[in-house]
């Protein structure tokens, strides 16, 4: 790519410009709609509505970390939502012990299911939307018969709901935690030898076997991290809630997928940043609580304007990027 | 597009192992209804039988528009969505007479699934997000329709097509059956169907010989819709209500199985509707077998995802590393 023909260099440049708008479209749409709604709703801009919106958003943020390692090297993680419910009945049920047991007992066991996932799919080559689907059924069922369909309550102790309901200057920790995991996300994807592999993964498997990477090694390890982190995930939802609830977390990794792709994530895999995610989530819930804000709207509504918006994102995000498609 | 050939199979015994990998399903479901048949008090009734035939239709009817979607290599997310548009729309068309109530549904339906396709062929979306967004948004749309209430439904001419029978056998089966025969047919006697699964095995070769790729993608997401819309009409129809909350809630996940386990492959290229019948009622049996007995159905979902993961496996044979 050091020399090319003019042509080339056309080609090249237009990528750059079209790649920048796809990595920033999201950004770019968040703060027009940050803009927008800071003028003209009164309690959009106030502290308690923004730290609102970003702990809504700190669970599914959580999550997307994960995720997007996992989209990167072309796969997909349907069995997350699920992996949240057992978590917070996984805590709910191991809180009485020690509380430091009910935060890593479920990410341990929601990261050995990730684990499994990953053998499934490097080892084993079956498919990651199949080996995760059967996640997302089988897991939700287990978290029903462990809780005995029934929400277990989280009294105390104070240190545990600390982590749901408690501040770290002024934030509230599920938020602090999820741009922890973002930070930490990003530096390594980016900075690592671990994060380079993930994106020659996702480009190519059979180059990157052959350049020498340990392509299973790679997968297994994403899958792992998405399956601890959704464990993690569902500690905190069970802190705030101050309950383990076999039904939360629904549609999540729905949420957590169309998160990542706003952010700029291709779902083919090969390429993504952290911070796209960040912003894809961010974008994600505030177009909600734009429209909570806007008042009359009922739930419903809420849920058709965001279909909608989905649509208008990423068709805008597919045309400006399109290759040339039949 | 990858088929299995003789050489797959290899000499003796290990050509009768092939043939049971690739009609696995069918030896599933036997093995169940064996098992239900001498274990299961009641089962053997055509009482029972029927009506586990008539609840499977919901599954199998939006199975079957996956399993032509699939074959083109892509996803539909938005079957249950689809269900519930349906289900809105038809009480307040029901002033009109059921059948116009039933055709505008259908209608709306069908132009859902346009939408997907649309966003698939046209703009180039990845299926996965382009049909989420109507997962997400459809079902708001639906009780948008209808201001999030629930409408009951009292005009008998509807609530036949759930109720009545033709020679003895529900309304719901003999529509789901119909549509299984079409769809079988389509899928393997007509040049629409020989598109699908080029379109599925490689796209951008399909195009290059001459097929009308987009066409075939719009209509693929178009027939899926329709047939989504069919069961929510039949769902609709059994709950004598229009309730676009929870119609077709979640359906897509066990119609996406049922076609897999079918042996279907998610990568396209291939489709086996007869399959996908048998792995829609597999999924019901399964369920069914857990209640009858008084276990806890929660197992059955349990195992249902351990089915899966193994049907899936015993398909891979030994192609992968």
């Amino acid at each position: 790519m050091a020399t090319g023909t003019t042509v080339e260099r056309d080609t090249l440049r237009r990528e750059r410009i079209f790649g920048a708008i796809q990595r920033r479209g999201a950004l770019a749409v968040l703060v027009a709609i940050v803009v927008v709604a800071g003028l003209t709703l009164d309690l959009f801009l106030t502290p308690r509505n923004i730290e609102d919106v970003l702990l809504h958003a700190s669970f599914v943020g959580l999550i997307s970390v994960g995720m997007t390692f996992v989209i990167i090297t072309g796969g997909i993680d349907l069995s997350v939502g699920s992996l949240v419910a057992l978590g917070g009945v996984l805590a709910g049920l191991s809180v009485g012990i020690s509380w430091p047991l009910g935060l890593l007992f479920p990410t341990l066991a929601c990261g050995l299911y990730g684990f499994l996932n990953g053998l499934l799919i490097a080892k084993a080559k079956l498919p990651a939307f199949i080996v995760t689907l059967a996640g997302l059924l089988g897991i939700r069922g287990l978290a029903l018969v462990l809780s005995g369909t029934l929400t277990i309550p989280i009294p105390g102790p104070p240190a545990f709901v600390w982590f749901g309901r408690g501040e770290i200057f002024g934030l509230d920790v599920p938020i602090v935690v999820m741009f922890g995991a973002f930070a930490v996300g990003a530096l390594v994807l980016n900075r690592s030898r671990y994060g380079e592999a993930v994106f020659a993964v996702g480009g190519s498997e059979e180059a990157a076997r052959l350049a020498g990477v340990r392509v299973d090694r790679v997968k297994i390890i994403a899958y792992t991290t998405s399956g601890a982190l959704a464990g993690l995930a569902g500690a905190l939802v069970a802190a705030w809630l101050s309950a383990g609830q076999p039904t939360v977390g629904q549609a999540w990794e729905l949420y957590a997928i169309a998160s990542v792709v706003l952010g700029g994530t291709l779902l083919t895999g090969g390429a993504g940043t952290m911070l796209g995610s960040l912003v894809g989530v961010l974008l994600f819930y505030t177009i909600q609580n734009v429209i909570n804000q806007v008042g009359t709207l009922t739930s419903y509504t809420q849920q058709l304007v965001t279909g909608i918006f989905l649509i208008v994102v990423v068709a805008a995000q597919t045309y400006l990027t399109r290759q040339r498609t039949y | 597009m990858a088929r299995p050939t003789t050489a797959d199979a290899g000499p003796g015994g290990y050509a009768i192992l092939v043939r049971l990998r690739n009609n696995g399903v069918y030896v599933a479901l036997a093995l169940l209804v064996l098992f239900n048949l001498f274990f299961t008090t009641n089962f053997a009734t055509a009482g029972t039988i029927l009506g586990l035939l008539s609840q499977a239709t919901f599954v199998l009817l939006v199975a079957l528009g996956l399993t032509l979607v699939i074959g083109t290599g892509g996803i539909d997310l938005s079957v249950g969505a689809i269900m519930a548009i349906a289900s809105a729309v038809v009480p307040l068309y029901l002033g009109y007479s059921w059948p116009v109530a039933v055709i505008v549904a259908l209608i709306f339906c069908v132009l859902a699934g346009m939408l997907n396709g649309f966003l698939v062929a046209y703009v180039g979306m990845q299926p996965i997000v382009a049909t989420l967004a109507l997962f997400v948004g459809g079902r708001g749309f639906a009780q948008v329709l209808v201001n999030g209430q629930l409408q009951t439904i009292s005009d008998p001419g509807f609530l036949a097509l759930w109720r009545a029978t033709v020679f003895g056998v529900p309304m719901p089966v003999v529509v789901a059956a119909v549509a299984a025969l079409l769809v079988g047919l389509l899928a393997r006697q007509t040049t629409f169907g020989r598109y699908v699964l080029a379109v599925g095995g490689n796209r951008t070769a399909s195009y290059l010989s001459g097929h009308p790729v987009r066409v075939v993608l719009l209509a693929v997401y178009a027939i899926s819709g329709l047939l989504a819309g069919l069961a929510g009409i039949l769902a609709t129809a059994r709950l004598a209500a229009g309730d676009p909350a929870t119609i077709g809630l979640l359906i897509e996940l066990d119609a996406i199985a049922a076609v897999v386990i079918g042996g279907t492959p998610l990568s396209g290229g291939r489709m086996n509707v007869g399959g996908t019948v048998a792995g829609a009622i597999l999924m019901l049996v399964i369920s069914a077998t857990f209640v009858m007995n008084n276990i806890n159905p929660i197992y059955a979902q349990i195992l249902k995802a351990a089915i899966i993961v193994l049907a899936v496996y015993i398909q891979q044979g030994r192609r992968g590393s």
